[in-house]
Formats: structure tokens, sequence, C-alpha cells
């Protein structure tokens, strides 16, 4: 059954990347373009991340051959979608280096994927920007792999510095069994200690279940508990909210990640996401925030744009895709060619570039490049993200 | 004890869905002893038709309901004619496999038409909870509750009281012999896939509201009502509605009072060990091999 569902993905998803392999040649950009390989979620349960990836890197594709391309070459896209399904995305990165000869790879939604084709990407000699979540990524780094969205070690780290401020130190703990929930779960139990935060309870739930409540009840149950923390990534995480309220649990505060950062999960929640904090990227705020905060210009622009040309609100997925690709042509314009080496080397002394999720600083030893202070503490208020801090 | 009721209210809500899939299942192998695992989609189009006529054709929630249920039911003639009918009837298990494959498609369309988001439907008669001795309950799981029985007594009453009912009971029973005495069987499949595509389609509706709908939900929502329908004894209404109901209220036991990452191992364990010692299922009747 399921050989058949990732053959039907195969399916799609070669339709797709015929349909969306876009040829940018704008007028005024004249030379060999430069190649972009992409590939994404953008279908399967990893949708609500690669869908929107996909749709930025196009969208800013389009904006800078718009604007005359890059060092005098247009950006030539290569978009493959890979249905949510590792397999797929091994064969599309094969594909992307050896038979489209691209300059530089982008993508890999989900964590899985990405880790799969690391060591192709290494083997190949070829920058890569992984727009997946998990630390292990780039922790220990590895030579030709970068990554732009924010760990689920630092929006643990941000969710318990909000705890502590609120004297909260008893929480249960509520997670998904798919690989970033699963990391995250790590990540929350692992840290728990240097931010003197207990868990009196850990629950699981499987990704496609539909009832939470007897997880959330044992949970309840403890008369000790002060805050919940939910590292669900996909969408029960939405069933999680409401079941929360259904329980009359709204009194305890209820804390999530920054894998929740989308319009689609407060619609989904409706009235049972008032109050529930997130640590998130500034570009979900950008309305909101100081006009002297340096991300505040790109992540209106960002939000606009996105906005302007699919009437859909931005989420914090396109912004990793937006990121990665900054960073890419930041990386070329100081390298002055697209030599893959010399763009490597020059990605690694990317700094203080403001990004839509943040301010990077990458070094040799840090191939990520944000800390927790990329982080803004976020409230759900009347289904709106309100700034906290 | 507030614990408990509030573990078994969850329980007895995703068992009836179950029990509704499973009912779905029953249906068609009872009239042409084909496995349909296209079951689950019918319960996703259910939803996502109704989701996709309330909030893009601002159709009021019970018109767009009943029409999802109707479409659903014309796909499920549709399945059958185009899909079932036409491949050699000889050999089950390719029937099964078109069923496979039928699913897939279905899948496939429903993510290019309708769209590859979560959509969310809001509950029938909104959300405040009622409070039956300290555990929390939800209106709609009233719905589901009062659908399920809602459902089975028409059942009762169409296979025990009316013609077609009785023409489809004995279509079940012996083919050839109904074929004999009349009654037009090409008819009588396409009817049993009319209905059980509804059955799927209500508990579409139904669940929309608790669970969210998604062009892929129906993958695991059918797996279940099929372990569902296998533990009560494929073909039987009775031991769909119970295994349902056991497969639910099990699951949210074990995890309210286990792990909840034994959950899914408790589903599977019920129904290795029915198989194991009760073959034919809880209310199975054993059926002779036609030669």
């Amino acid at each position: 059954m399921f050989g058949a569902r990732s053959f039907l993905y195969g399916l799609t998803a070669a339709t797709a990347a015929v349909t969306l392999a876009a040829w940018p040649l704008a007028a005024s950009a004249a030379g060999k373009p430069i190649k972009i390989g992409a590939f994404v979620s953008a279908t399967g349960p990893g949708s609500f991340l690669g869908d929107p990836e996909g749709k930025t890197l196009k969208l800013e594709v389009a904006r800078i051959n718009h604007d005359g391309g890059f060092l005098g070459r247009p950006l030539q896209l290569v978009l493959y979608d890979t249905g949510s399904d590792t397999k797929q995305a091994v064969t599309f990165v094969r594909k992307l280096i050896d038979d489209q000869n691209v300059d530089v790879l982008i993508g890999g939604s989900l964590t899985g994927s990405t880790m799969a084709v690391i060591p192709i990407v290494q083997n190949a000699e070829i920058p890569y920007i992984s727009l997946g979540g998990a630390v292990e990524i780039v922790e220990p780094v590895k030579k030709w792999v970068f990554k732009t969205p924010h760990t689920d070690r630092m929006a643990v780290e941000k969710d318990y510095i909000d705890m502590r401020q609120r004297g909260i130190s008893h929480i249960g703990l509520i997670a998904g069994s798919v690989g970033f929930d699963e990391s995250c779960r790590g990540q929350a139990k692992d840290l728990a200690a240097k931010y003197k935060i207990t868990i009196i309870d850990d629950e699981t739930y499987a990704p496609t279940d539909t009832d939470m409540t007897p997880q959330l009840t044992k949970i309840r149950a403890h008369r000790d508990l002060q805050a919940v923390l939910d590292c669900g990534s996909q969408a029960p995480t939405a069933i999680t909210a409401r079941n929360y309220q259904q329980l009359g649990m709204t009194k305890i505060p209820l804390y999530y990640t920054h894998a929740v950062d989308s319009q689609e999960f407060i619609d989904a929640a409706g009235s049972a996401a008032e109050g529930i904090r997130v640590p998130a990227a500034a570009m979900l705020v950008a309305a909101q925030l100081p006009d002297n905060d340096p991300q505040k210009k790109i992540g209106l622009a960002y939000g606009k744009a996105y906005t302007a040309a699919y009437h859909q609100p931005i989420s914090t997925f396109g912004g990793h895709a937006y990121d990665a690709l900054l960073l890419y042509t930041l990386a070329v314009k100081k390298a002055g060619t697209t030599d893959k080496a010399k763009v490597r080397d020059a990605l690694e002394q990317l700094h203080g570039i403001v990004g839509v999720d943040g301010i990077y600083n990458l070094s040799p030893t840090n191939h990520m490049g944000l800390d927790t202070s990329a982080f803004h503490m976020v409230e759900i208020h009347d289904s709106q993200w309100k700034l906290l801090y | 004890m507030a614990e408990f009721l509030q573990i078994l209210a969850s329980g007895l809500t995703v068992g009836a869905i179950y029990a509704l899939i499973g009912l779905g299942f029953s249906m068609i192998y009872n009239t042409s002893e084909v496995i349909n695992f296209a079951q689950g989609e019918f319960v996703m189009i259910g939803g996502m038709v109704t989701v996709t006529l309330y909030a893009g054709g601002q159709i009021p929630l019970a018109v767009a309901a009943l029409a999802a249920i109707g479409i659903t039911a014309l796909v499920g003639i549709a399945v059958e004619r185009l899909a079932i009918e036409p491949a050699p009837q000889n050999n089950l298990t390719t029937l099964i496999i078109i069923t496979l494959g039928v699913s897939i498609t279905i899948r496939g369309l429903a993510e290019v038409v309708l769209g590859k988001n979560f959509y969310h439907l809001p509950a029938f008669s909104g959300d405040t909870p009622f409070d039956l001795a300290g555990a929390e309950v939800t209106p709609q799981a009233f719905w589901v509750i009062g659908s399920l029985i809602a459902v089975m007594l028409a059942l009762a009453w169409f296979f025990n009281r009316t013609r077609l009912g009785k023409a489809m009971l004995a279509t079940s029973q012996n083919r050839m012999a109904a074929e004999l005495m009349g009654i037009n069987v090409k008819m009588i499949l396409r009817l049993s896939f009319a209905l059980s595509a509804l059955l799927g389609a209500i508990a579409g509706v139904l669940t929309a509201p608790i669970t969210m709908t998604k062009y892929d939900v129906g993958v695991m929502l059918g797996l279940k009502g099929f372990c569902a329908a296998v533990i009560g004894g494929l073909g039987t209404a009775t031991g769909a509605l119970f295994g349902g109901l056991l497969l639910g209220v099990s699951e949210a036991l074990a995890a309210g009072y286990i792990s909840s990452s034994y959950k899914d191992a408790v589903a599977f364990i019920i129904l290795l060990g029915v198989l194991f010692f009760l073959p034919e299922g809880l209310f199975g009747r054993a059926r002779g091999e036609r030669v």
C-alpha cells in the first residue's frame, strides 16, 4: 500500500517538477544563469512546511531577476516536490547535482530528508542550506551543510526562560512521535535541569491521533502542575489546544514551539488558541516591533510581498527559505563568484546578516548562526500574534 | 472517577467513529466479499466536500453536509460502476487491489481539487463542553454517538423491513440464488457501494469538527475502521459496532492509564488476540467456502 502511495507521490512530484522548473530569463540580466536547486515537501504530511517554502523561493527568485539578477546573471530555480518522502528527496538531490549541475542546494523541509541527503552533498562538495529544524543537522558541523531555521533546542530554551520569569517550575510535557517532536522532547528533558524545571509528566501521541483528552486528563491529574509544553510539530497540535480548552485547563499556561507558527494553527485551534505562548521569529510580529528594530523592515517587506502574491498570511516556514536564498546570494556577492568552494568559505564569514528569522552570525564552527535572541515571545490573542517582548 | 469518565467519553467518541467506518467495510464485504480499501477516502470526501462548500461556497452547514454526503454516495456508485464492475469478478485479490488503486486516485484528486491543507469545520452545536459527573464532554461527541445510534436503527429497519434491504441480505447470503430469484444483483452491488460511501461520509462530516480534515485523513481512519470491522467480525453490523467501541475505549484507556506510547500497540494486540482465538471475529459466523 505504501509502495503504491510513494509511487503516486513520485508521479505528482515529477509532474510538479516539470511545471515548476522555472526558467526566469529576465531581459535585463545576461549571462549564464545561476542555478538554485531546491527540494521541498510541497505535498504530503510536511506540506505545511514545504508549500510556503517553495512559494517563497519562487517569489524571491522572480523578484531578484526582476531587479536584474545577480553578478549580471539571472537566477534559475529548479524546484522539486519530494512529497515529504525521504527516498524522493535523495533521488531529487542526485538529479539536481548530476543532471542539473546546480550551484547550490536549498531544501529538505524535514529533518529526516535533510539527514538523508547530507552524505551525498558532502561527497559532491556543493553548498547546501537546509530548511530542517533539528539541531543535529549542524551539530556536529558538516563542511558543506548550513541551515537557517531556529532549532528545537532554542525554542525550548526560550519557553523555559519565559516560564521561569512567570515563576513556573513544574510542567507537563506532551509531544508527537515524529522526528521533530521526538528531538524536541529530548531537548526539553535535557534542558530542564539547567532552567530548574521539573517535568512531572511526559505524554506522547501519534501523528494521526484524533483525540488527546486521555493524555491531557492524565497530565491534569497532577496537583502541582503549573504549565504544559507541547512539542508537537504536525497537525494534531491544534487538537491538543482544543482538548486543553475542552478540559477546562486554560488557566494553566500552555506553551508550544515555533513549529506551530502559522496562521493555519491559529485558525484550526479557534478560540482555544487564546493565551497560548510561542517563541516566534520577528517577521510574524513585524508590524508590532519598534521602528528601530533591524528586522522590522525586512519582515514587513517579505510579509507584504508574500501576501500580495499568494493571498495567504506568512508562516515562519517560508521565512526559512527566504533567509536561505538571502544567505546564498550574499555569500556569492562576497565571494564574487559562484565557485562552490569559495561560496562555502564566504558563507562561513557572514556576520550580522539581518534575515527574517533573525540576525545571522555564521562561523566555521556555527553553520546556523542564530541564537535565542532571534526569538520573540509571542502570545496568541484574538486569533492574532501579540508581541510580548 | 471523573478521570475515568473523561477517558471513557473520549474512547466512546473515537470508537463510534471507528464503528461508523467499520460498518461501511462490512456492508460492501457482505454483498461482494470485497474489502474496500477506499472506504477511508469516503470519510475524507465527506469531510472535505463539506468544508469546501461551507467555507468556500458560503452554504449553510447543514445543507453543505447533506450535499457532501450525497456527492460521496455518487462517488461510491461511480467507484463500483467504473472500477469494480468492469473487472473480472472471479478474483477477489484483484478486486481488493483495485480498491487500493481507487483510494490512491481519489486521494490524489482530492489533493489537487480540494487542496492540501488541514481544514476545520465548526462544531454543530458549539464548543461549550457539558459537565457529566466531572467529565467534560463536547456537544460534538453527543452528535457522533447519537448519529451512530440513529444509523444502527436505520440500518436495522432497512434490512428487516424493506424489500430492497431484504434483497441485499439475500444477495449477501447467496449471490447465485438471489440472482435466480430475480434480484438484480448488479444494482444491489451498486447500492451497497452507495450505502457504505454514505456511511463513510457521515463519519467524515461528524469527525471534521473534532479531528479536522485533510486529503489524506482517510488512510489512518480507514485502517482503524477496518480493524474495528475485523475485530467484531467482518460482515456483521453488531460486530462493527462493538469492534469500533472496543477499539476506541481500549485505546483511550491505554493512553490514560498505561502510557500513551503503547496506545496503538494495544489496538493491534486486541486485533491479533481476536484473530488468534476467534478468527471470525467477536460476532462473526463461520462461513462455508463456496466450491
